[in-house]
């Protein structure tokens, strides 16, 4: 498949390279390719080195792989990145205000503007929550939110990452890479810094601490060092100087969790959990799970603890939820929307299954509650046969699917095996919700490797690159 | 510090002392296989490396005869053999992983790098380069990760845990060379001196690296019982049991919590019968006897060390 029309970073319609890509685009003329190949290879053993690489499941238990990383930064001027910042706080702060609601008086529900069953039957929606106040009103404490850009360079919003979503460490690590391969590039640019994260996250996961509490105890809890982003989970307790503890680590006592120290119990306030919902809590959720912490969730209900994302968030980034997130920024903030979203068909209506059903070479299909790339169809990539095999799946079930028009996402030039060609990416910046909203300039850009795909995801062969945002 | 973190440090800084005193100890041997010695001698020098490991159960199974190549490989690259050195290095890289967030970047890109490097190195480059200077590799790796560990890491709980480790590690070691050593290269009734025991006790002293420090410190022929002395009494040596004892016994009364007071004191005596013994004494009381009940309560301090700071508290 080849998507035409495309929106080229790096140049306009007429071939002419951007402003912005200028001076980049004139120091990569005069840099042989040798010396790139060189420095690719050097960014690759440095990665080996660092062990900054992610777990692969279904391989060999322990077998890891490095995330490619592509040596050509993705740069954004300062004046999209405000539009796009202002959008993105904007879209967080109403999925919080959502997320509270739908806990509480339902009010979106009652207003018909979000039909009920869309939300209470979801299988994300906790019902263990309803009723439950938590620190600052936050539950998307930490999103990563997934931008696009389509034919004429508009940004769509394509998730809402609100459970725990990761990448961020990536964000930072190739930011670093990239100074250390090319220290005199960032002379020609004001790139934007974005090495502060870890200490807003901090401060943020601080800000949240149970009522009461002064001086709040952090800790990041991880599924285990066999967890593909295990990397990221022990890069962020490191860079936050905070212990990275395990479910086995810690245990609940008249509501309060303690973690097991050489020095005895020691009072956990804030967990900053990159464990799923199911797992967290074999007394409330999966009783299999041995990544838990039993009572966890008494401890929480009780205002003892706080759970970062809280335990329920992920209703809110579902993709059958998804559609209507224009309509919550309209009913919580009265603003317009300022970032799109993909117009989206839910196949659960009669009348949108009927035209996906129509349409489905031209459509991407999703399952509903799908992640990582897996259980979609991509109609304009897929042969006919391919395509008829998920028309059955999806006149079965059609309530698990929504299909979107295949956006024909933006390209940046990218160092492939073929040499310097345009390849598609994404980005996903991460936004912090405490006392303030707040967003790093940057995010996670992923780029699809393979020449026309669109499938950016790590574990589908897709890269990363550094992004810069531009200071105005 | 959390429990669990302490126990991955701990097994992080043994496992790398490990497979350091293993390199050491197949070293003495390699080297002693160089010089003009009868081949009983040179079988008997094999197995009783296995032995000093407790191993010899494990290597019969894998292999016919204890030969060199037999012993080394089996000590070198097998995967079957949890004291291998190839075992050692990945079982303190995956215990670094397990905590790398409260490693120094350094540290744990050093004990990553050791790992990766080991983990590509196959027979033939083994061939190519020789025993001589893969052993020395190995003790500089270790060289390395024990100069990093003290050059980057916060002198916090962390360092604690990982030099008592390191040190608890050392002594079961240091008592294992000397006493397999002894019994073989001092049997009973043979009368000292002559040239071959020179090189072999030699041998012994570089396998701790203590030939220069022996001729430093007694200016003098070499005599087993001194052998003995600066690997057992000599606090000054830094591979002896009375240095390695210290060690644990100072890193313990900064991390002392509220159940660990008899684990200190055990430690502290073991340190004072060592600082305050006599070479003459333990040779008359028979070494091997003495070396082995060193050993039983040295393994006794680290299970104690475990159940007061390393399993769980709840």
């Amino acid at each position: 498949m080849t998507i035409k029309n495309f929106y080229n970073e790096m140049t306009d319609e007429a071939g002419r390279v951007r402003p912005h890509y200028a001076s980049y685009a004139n120091w990569l003329s005069e840099m042989p390719e040798e010396r790139l190949s060189q420095k690719r290879a050097e960014a690759d053993a440095l990665f080996h080195r660092y062990g900054i690489t992610f777990a692969v499941y279904g391989e060999n238990a322990g077998t890891e792989r490095l995330i490619p990383f592509d040596i050509i930064p993705r740069i954004i001027p300062a004046s999209e990145w405000q539009t796009l910042a202002a959008g993105l706080r904007q879209r967080v702060k109403a999925l919080n205000l959502f997320i509270r609601d739908i806990y509480h008086d339902q009010d979106i529900l009652k207003s018909g503007t979000i039909p009920a069953e869309q939300v209470l039957n979801n299988a994300q929606y906790r019902r263990v929550m309803q009723g439950v106040d938590v620190a600052r009103d936050i539950y998307a404490h930490i999103a990563g939110v997934d931008v696009v850009r389509a034919g004429a360079g508009e940004y769509y919003v394509l998730e809402d990452n609100l459970r725990v979503p990761s990448g961020v460490s990536y964000m930072l690590e190739n930011r670093k890479m990239m100074m250390r391969l090319f220290p005199r590039l960032f002379s020609r640019y004001k790139v934007a810094p974005v090495d502060r994260y870890p200490d807003m996250l901090l401060n943020m996961l601080r800000s949240v601490a149970p009522t009461g509490v002064s001086d709040p105890t952090v800790v990041v809890m991880t599924p285990g060092a066999y967890n593909s982003a295990y990397f990221e989970h022990a890069f962020l307790a490191q860079q936050m100087g905070v212990e990275l503890v395990e479910g086995q680590d810690m245990f609940v006592k008249d509501e309060q969790v303690f973690m097991r120290t050489t020095q005895g119990p020691q009072r956990v306030d804030v967990i900053y959990r990159r464990v799923d919902d199911d797992f967290l809590d074999p007394l409330a959720f999966r009783q299999d799970s041995v990544l838990g912490v039993p009572g966890i969730l008494g401890a929480y209900q009780a205002g003892r603890v706080t759970v970062t994302n809280a335990i329920g968030s992920g209703v809110a980034d579902d993709k059958s939820i998804y559609p209507y997130v224009p309509e919550m920024i309209r009913f919580y903030l009265g603003e317009e929307p300022i970032l799109h979203n993909v117009p989206t068909f839910m196949c659960r209506k009669k009348d949108d299954l009927a035209y996906v059903l129509d349409h489905l070479a031209e459509l991407v299909v999703k399952e509903v509650h799908g992640a990582g790339g897996y259980g979609m169809l991509v109609g304009p990539a897929a042969t006919r046969a391919e395509i008829e095999d998920f028309r059955k799946i999806l006149e079965a079930h059609p309530e698990r699917y929504i299909a979107q028009p295949t956006l024909a996402l933006s390209a940046c030039p990218t160092f492939v095996e073929a040499g310097i060609a345009p390849r598609h990416i994404d980005l996903r910046p991460f936004v912090l919700s405490g006392e303030e909203i707040q967003l790093i300039p940057g995010g996670l850009t992923r780029v699809a490797l393979r020449e026309g795909s669109l499938v950016v995801n790590s574990s589908q062969g897709g890269g990363t690159k550094d992004t810069w945002v531009l200071e105005a | 510090m959390l429990s669990r973190t302490a126990d991955h440090l701990y097994w992080m800084a043994r496992y790398m002392e490990r497979a350091e005193n293993i390199a050491r100890m197949l070293d003495v041997n390699y080297r002693m296989s160089l010089m003009p010695q009868s081949q009983v001698q040179e079988d008997q020098a094999w197995a009783a490396t296995l032995r000093i490991m407790a191993l010899e159960g494990a290597f019969h199974e894998r292999y016919a005869e204890i030969t060199a190549d037999n012993v080394l490989d089996f000590m070198i690259f097998d995967e079957s053999n949890p004291s291998s050195i190839r075992r050692c290095l990945l079982a303190a890289r995956e215990n670094a992983h397990a905590v790398r967030g409260t490693l120094t970047s350094e540290l744990w890109e050093t004990t990553n790098g050791t790992w990766l490097k080991m983990r590509d190195f196959t027979r033939e480059e083994f061939q190519d380069v020789g025993a001589g200077e893969f052993f020395e590799w190995v003790k500089y790796r270790s060289h390395l990760s024990r100069g990093v560990t003290i050059g980057t890491m916060l002198q916090d709980d962390a360092l604690r845990f990982i030099r008592i480790g390191t040190f608890l590690e050392r002594a079961d070691n240091t008592a294992r060379i000397l006493d397999v050593k002894y019994q073989i290269l001092l049997p009973a009734g043979e009368v000292e001196g002559g040239a071959a025991d020179y090189y072999q006790w030699s041998a012994l002293l570089r396998s701790v690296s203590a030939f220069e420090v022996y001729r430093k410190v007694y200016r003098d022929l070499i005599t087993p019982a001194r052998v003995a002395e600066l690997m057992l009494l000599r606090v000054d040596m830094p591979r002896s049991m009375a240095r390695c004892l210290k060690e644990v016994y100072s890193n313990l009364q900064r991390i002392r919590n509220a159940q660990s007071a008899e684990t200190e004191r055990q430690a502290g005596e073991l340190e004072a019968q060592l600082r305050f013994g006599r070479i003459e004494d333990i040779v008359r009381g028979g070494l091997h006897t003495y070396t082995m009940r060193l050993l039983d309560r040295v393994q006794e301090l680290g299970n104690r060390i475990a159940d007061d700071f390393l399993v769980p508290v709840s």
